[in-house]
Parts: structure tokens; C-alpha cells; sequence
């Protein structure tokens, strides 16, 4: 999987318009990882308040997005917890309902389920069940997720699905390196819990120029990444990748012309920018890692139905994980690689 | 074994003939247990020893050929080794039998194979094979031996616990006389689930002996910077536990064998903590020393290895030349490097083991290919 991506241009053309740019030629090139550091260290030098904290953080995580920012801003705000996810979580509500903006990580989203009870019904719904006289808007949540080509069972999940069906949470995933940083800063600038999913294998592989400047994409904002008239695909993080290959597969193959969306904030969603491409091409493919029932696809799938039928020239199409844990050594079957969707496109084009 | 406990001797320098050798325990550090009660001496022969001297070496060798296996990419993604600790898991067997439970977390490869697995299984599992443990399907992680009641690694910190407490539970309303054991690090003491657990296990006074297994590192956090309380024998508040040793695999044993008894008599649970040490990081992507010295590292291996251990003793004791045991691991050595050239010429998993297990009944999965696709599961 990894040396297929190798091999593809998944560069994105600098949207200066959105990120409003203020110096769009200074550039850096960075890779995922070092875009996440470069986020969370604007986070703590433009707001004081800002603490960062998880499971061996101190020393820059499992993965080292968070490499350099203890010896720079000191222990009292980047600092090592116990192993103890659902203590993290509820510390982080916490803090964050007096004030301060937590930024707490899951070392893998596999690990956030002992945490799960404090982020579904306890972060999400602070808000709503004290009137508004308190919450924890200011709480982000970072971790890895998704497949990693070896991770088996417990690390590789995609738990956007989970955290998607409660409202109160917004759950994020970014594609790239310029997205991410943009991502993350509005996340954590975003007055509501937040989950940020990191697709940890693109953390070394994706890498790109990003803006040296402070600055951010707007949560809840769909993107699309590449117009077209035939046939919409909609998708998120690493399997955008996949999508970008297949579409490239499928345009020379057969006359085609497809649009790419990348959903970038799964719930709540850009229902406008997915609800008018589906109307304009008339077909739709959604397509994620996490297992195909019940998974956010399902979701979307639904509203397009319900939102779109007239519209509709073929049933949408969902390429996901199959509804199996997520195995060890069949990995590459499982996962909806890019001839997956190349078959989807060809039926659902020819329907 | 009846006619070589005949002659005890303590431990004096000389004792060249002498069948069985007596050691003295150390001081155990208690918590609502009485020092009294408690074993203060161990008594071992040539056979045991031996016998010890070579599990804990296959142990060893096998992990050793796991990280070379994992640096060669054949084993990929997770995987934690067990060297430096191998005195806990034979000390434990040594005192337990299959009948009674074992749950461990991820750094299960020993615990597999003291639950009579073989390194050419455990091995083969690593590389996802189908002759592995877990035909293939659970890797480093996850080994499981139902008929011997090794109830698994598990890849999530803690969430052996609690099952763990269940076992105990079964065991007791089966009316068995048996323990259940369930393992965890330093790490995982800091974990809730713990003592939701352990607050059952007392309310119902279940046979269960929570093994936290103290390598003084949870990850890359030493055990002080993550736990206000480092006495991880009290921390089930009114439960009893104790500390000890867990080097020496007869301590371990002795403090197993009474632990067993106590907790089959109708007590209740059972704290143990057992001070051991990890010679490789926490995984392998951790080299281990960015948090601790070489110095520490050198100074277990020379003086609190749980090999060394017995070879000492061994030698001490007249009842091995230093060249016999030189052989045994050799032999070891040989016999686990032709397991590793055959397992590797080992078919992977079936393209149908992907959609099998998931649960039972009909679960139509939709193959690669529709042909692959899978009706029967």
C-alpha cells in the first residue's frame, strides 16, 4: 500500500483563497508529523492557556508529533499522563470547562474506547444539559488512526462512525500535511470537543510544501478536490488517496469524468457541497476504511437518498472495510484499495 | 521427584552431593498480611532446576528471534518482548496448573509458551502463518491455549482485568479448587478498570490474584513519574498483597504456591507484585534507552538475570558443568533457528480465514472477488 502511494502525485494545489494566506510563498516542506508539532506549537505560543498531554507526550508520543514541545514550553504545559484513557479524558473535560484549551492525546484511536463513556456522554453533552453555563468547547482530542499496512486489530481502526453519531462532538480528519495544520488549529481554536483523527501512515509518507504562517481551514467544510461531471466520490484522510488513484485509473481507461470530495469534518458535515454534486452528476460512490455497515458511508448514503432522489441515476455506492475486526495478515483485502473502487465506478457508471 | 527431596541442606558453599538445596526467601513488603503466614524458604533439586534453566532459556532464545525477525520485516507491527522476566512465568507455572486460569496483556509470547505452546507456534504466529498459535489471524498479541486455560494476550492496556475477574468467578461457581491470574504492568495500574474490577473480586470473594508484573517502566514513564502510589501490592485498599522479587524464579514459585493456597481457602483476591525488569523497550519501535541507562540495563543483566539465576545454582550445587549447560542452550538454539527456516516456508492464511470467526451463523461477507465472497460463517 505504501509504495503504491509512493509512486503517485497527491500533491494539492495551494488553496491561498481559503487558508487566507497572508504569505503564500513561504513555504516549508514538512511532512504530516512535523505539521502536527508545527500546529500544536503555534497552539501553545498563540494561546497561553493551551496545555498539551498524553501518554508519553513529554518525549514527543509514540509517533513524535509532539517532538521539541516540552523543551520549549516546559513541563507545566506538555506533559506525560498515566496510561489511563478514560482519566485523560475525563482530566480533559475538566480542564477545559475552566478554561483552559486541552489538547489531549490518544496514543490510538483503538485505545480511545476506554474513553469512550467520557467523550460521548460527558464531553458532548456538557453543554447542552447544564443550559449553557458550562462546557468543554475548548477540549481537542488528537489520535492516530486508521490502517498502518501491519497495525492488525488494535491499531488500525477508523472510529470516526462511533463519535459521528453523537452530537455535541465534531470529528475531523485531514488528507495532507497543509490540511492537517489548518485543520488542527481550527480544531483546537473551535469552541466545541473536537476529534482530530490523524491517518497515521501518511504521518512519514505524506509530505508536502506548507505555509510556514499561522493559519486555518474552516471545520465543518467539505472540499472538493477535484470537479467533474459523471460520478461523485466522496471520502476522508488516507482513503482519499486510494479514490485519487482510481479516478486517475479510471479516466484513462473509460471516458469518465469524476469529482472528488474530501468531507474533511465527518459530523456535523457539509451536507450543501455533497448534496449539489450529487445533483449535478447524478451518481455517487462514498468510500472509507472503518467496517462498510454502520460506518459513516451508510449516513451519507441515506441523506443522499432521501435529499437527492430525483437526481439519482444509479444506487450509491459504498466501498468500505469489510464488516470483519481488522486483520493481521489480510490487510490489503480488507482495506477498499483503489481497484475496489475502479470496479465501483465502471458499475455504477454503466448502471 | 519423592526420592530426591531426602536430604535438605541450607545453602553453606559446600554441598556437592546433596540432592536439594534450601534458599532463604527474602523479606516479603506486606499489605494486610500477616509476615508470619508467609513462606520463608524454598527448596529445589537438580531436576527442576534444570528443567527451569531450559523453559526460561527457549523462553529467551525465542524472543531473542522474534527481534531478530522483526528487524529482518518478517514480523511486522506490534510486538513486545518478554526478556529479563522469564522468572515470573515459569515461577508461576511451577506453582499453578492448567487447571487453574491465566490472562495476560500483549507481552504474552512466554505466558503461550508455559501454557505448552511450542516457540515454533508462537514464532509462526508472529510471521502470520497459519500454523501459527492463532492460525495467523492475531500476530504478536494474541496467543490463547483453551485446553490449558490461557485465556490470551490482549492488545488493549487493562482490559484483561476485568476478564480475568470473570474467570475467577466461573472457577468459583464451578466449585473448582483453582485460582485465576491475571497479569498487567505498572503501566496498566494506573487503568480504572482495575478496581472495578478488584471491588467485585472482594465483594464475592472470588479466587483471583491480580499479577501486576513490575518492570519499573510503563512505556517510557518510570513508574514514579506515573503513579502517586508505586506500591502497586496495597492498591486494592482493603485487599491484601504483597511484593516481592520476581528474578528468582523460586521465589516467585513460593510466593505463587502460598498465593494459590490463600486464595483457594475462600480470602478472597490477592495483590502481587513482582519487581522484574524488561531488557528490550516496551515494543520495537522503543530502543529502550531513552528513558533508562545502559549502565541500569547491564547491571540486571549481571546481577538479577532469572537465567543466571539458576545457572548459578546449578553450578554452585555440582549438579551441572558449566560446558553441559552451554550445550542445552546451543541445542536450543539449533532447535528454535530450524523451526524458524521451516515455519518460514509455511503457508499464510486462506483467503476464507478472512471472513471466518467474525461470529457464528450465516454472515455474508463480500469477498475480493465475488467468488471469494463467503456465505457459511
Amino acid at each position: 500500500m505504501q509504495q503504491d502511494m509512493e509512486n503517485f502525485d497527491f500533491s494539492d494545489k495551494l488553496n491561498v483563497k481559503e487558508l487566507k494566506l497572508k504569505n503564500p510563498q513561504n513555504l516549508q516542506k514538512m511532512n504530516l508529523c512535523a505539521t502536527i508539532a508545527d500546529a500544536l506549537d503555534i497552539a501553545l505560543k498563540t494561546d497561553p492557556s493551551s496545555v498539551i498531554f498524553g501518554e508519553d507526550v513529554k518525549f514527543g508520543g509514540v509517533f513524535r508529533c509532539t517532538q521539541g514541545l516540552n523543551e520549549k514550553y516546559g513541563t507545566d504545559r506538555v506533559f506525560n499522563t498515566p496510561l489511563s484513557e478514560q482519566g485523560i479524558a475525563g482530566f480533559a473535560i475538566g480542564l477545559a470547562s475552566s478554561g483552559a484549551n486541552a489538547i489531549a492525546e490518544i496514543q490510538f484511536a483503538d485505545y480511545i474506547f476506554p474513553a469512550f463513556d467520557q467523550i460521548v456522554n460527558e464531553a458532548a453533552k456538557y453543554r447542552y444539559r447544564s443550559g449553557n453555563e458550562f462546557d468543554c468547547g475548548k477540549l481537542t482530542f488528537r489520535s492516530p488512526s486508521g490502517a498502518v499496512g501491519h497495525g492488525a486489530l488494535y491499531h488500525s481502526q477508523s472510529p470516526e462512525a462511533y463519535f459521528a453519531h453523537t452530537p455535541g462532538l465534531i470529528t475531523v480528519v485531514p488528507r495532507s500535511p497543509v490540511q492537517a495544520k489548518g485543520l488542527l488549529l481550527s480544531s483546537i481554536r473551535n469552541n466545541n470537543p473536537v476529534l482530530f483523527f490523524e491517518p497515521k501512515i501518511l504521518y512519514r509518507i505524506a509530505e508536502e510544501e506548507v505555509p510556514v504562517e499561522d493559519y486555518e481551514i474552516p471545520l465543518m467544510k467539505a472540499e472538493v478536490l477535484k470537479e467533474g461531471t459523471d460520478l461523485t466520490i466522496i471520502s476522508w484522510g488516507t482513503q482519499l488517496r486510494q479514490v485519487r488513484m482510481a479516478v486517475a485509473m479510471a479516466e484513462k481507461e473509460f471516458d469518465v469524468s469524476c469529482e472528488i470530495i474530501d468531507l474533511r469534518t465527518i459530523f456535523p458535515y457539509d451536507e450543501e457541497t455533497v448534496l449539489q454534486s450529487v445533483k449535478k452528476t447524478g451518481k455517487c460512490i462514498v468510500t472509507h476504511e472503518a467496517p462498510i455497515s454502520g460506518g459513516f458511508g451508510a449516513e451519507l448514503a441515506a441523506k443522499i437518498q432521501e435529499k437527492c432522489f430525483l437526481h439519482l441515476e444509479a444506487p450509491v455506492r459504498r466501498v468500505c472495510g469489510y464488516d470483519t475486526p481488522f486483520p493481521l495478515v489480510f490487510e490489503t483485502f480488507y482495506l477498499p484499495d483503489r481497484f475496489k473502487i475502479l470496479e465501483a465506478i465502471k458499475e455504477t457508471v454503466k448502471y | 521427584m519423592k526420592s530426591l527431596a531426602r536430604k535438605t541442606l541450607v545453602s553453606t558453599g559446600s554441598r556437592s552431593f546433596a540432592s536439594t538445596v534450601t534458599l532463604n526467601i527474602p523479606e516479603f513488603e506486606l499489605h494486610r498480611l500477616d509476615k508470619s503466614q508467609m513462606p520463608k524458604q524454598a527448596t529445589t533439586n537438580k531436576d527442576e532446576l534444570m528443567s527451569y534453566f531450559k523453559r526460561m532459556s527457549v523462553m529467551r532464545r525465542t524472543e531473542i528471534v522474534a527481534d531478530n525477525l522483526y528487524k529482518s520485516k518478517m514480523i511486522r507491527g506490534f510486538c513486545h518482548l518478554y526478556d529479563g522476566q522469564e522468572a515470573i512465568a515459569e515461577g508461576m507455572e511451577a506453582a499453578l496448573t492448567y487447571e487453574d486460569a491465566i490472562i495476560t496483556a500483549y507481552r504474552d509470547h512466554c505466558q503461550a509458551i508455559c501454557r505448552g505452546d511450542t516457540p515454533y507456534r508462537v514464532l509462526a504466529e508472529m510471521v502470520q502463518k497459519r500454523t501459527g498459535s492463532s492460525a495467523g489471524k492475531g500476530g504478536s498479541m494474541h496467543y490463547y491455549n483453551s485446553k490449558n486455560n490461557f485465556y490470551g494476550g490482549n492488545g488493549i492496556v487493562g482490559a484483561q482485568l476485568p476478564v480475568g475477574t470473570g474467570l475467577a468467578f466461573a472457577l468459583k461457581y464451578q466449585g473448582k479448587p483453582n485460582v485465576a491470574v491475571s497479569m498487567y504492568g505498572d503501566g496498566a495500574a494506573n487503568q480504572g478498570q482495575l478496581y472495578e474490577a478488584a471491588n467485585m473480586a472482594a465483594l464475592w470473594k472470588l479466587p483471583m490474584i491480580y499479577v501486576c508484573e513490575n518492570n519499573l517502566y510503563g512505556m517510557g514513564t518510570s513508574n514514579e513519574r506515573a503513579s502517586h502510589n508505586t506500591k502497586f501490592y496495597t492498591r486494592g485498599d482493603l485487599i491484601p498483597g504483597f511484593k516481592i522479587d520476581g528474578q528468582n524464579i523460586l521465589v516467585v514459585r513460593e510466593a505463587m504456591r502460598w498465593a494459590k493456597e490463600y486464595c483457594v481457602k475462600g480470602n478472597g483476591p490477592l495483590f502481587i507484585e513482582f519487581i522484574t525488569y524488561r531488557y528490550h523497550g516496551h515494543s520495537m519501535s522503543d530502543p529502550g534507552i531513552t528513558y533508562r541507562t545502559r549502565e541500569e540495563i547491564n547491571e540486571v543483566r549481571a546481577k538479577r538475570d532469572p537465567i543466571e539465576i539458576v545457572r548459578k545454582l546449578l553450578l554452585e550445587n555440582s549438579w551441572a558443568q558449566e560446558s553441559e549447560l552451554k550445550d542445552i542452550e546451543k541445542k536450543i538454539r539449533a532447535d528454535i533457528d530450524a523451526d524458524v527456516e521451516k515455519l518460514k516456508l509455511d503457508p499464510e492464511p486462506n483467503a476464507e480465514d478472512l471472513y471466518s470467526h467474525v461470529g457464528i451463523g450465516k454472515h455474508y461477507i463480500r469477498g475480493v472477488e465475488y467468488k471469494l465472497s463467503q456465505l457459511d460463517y
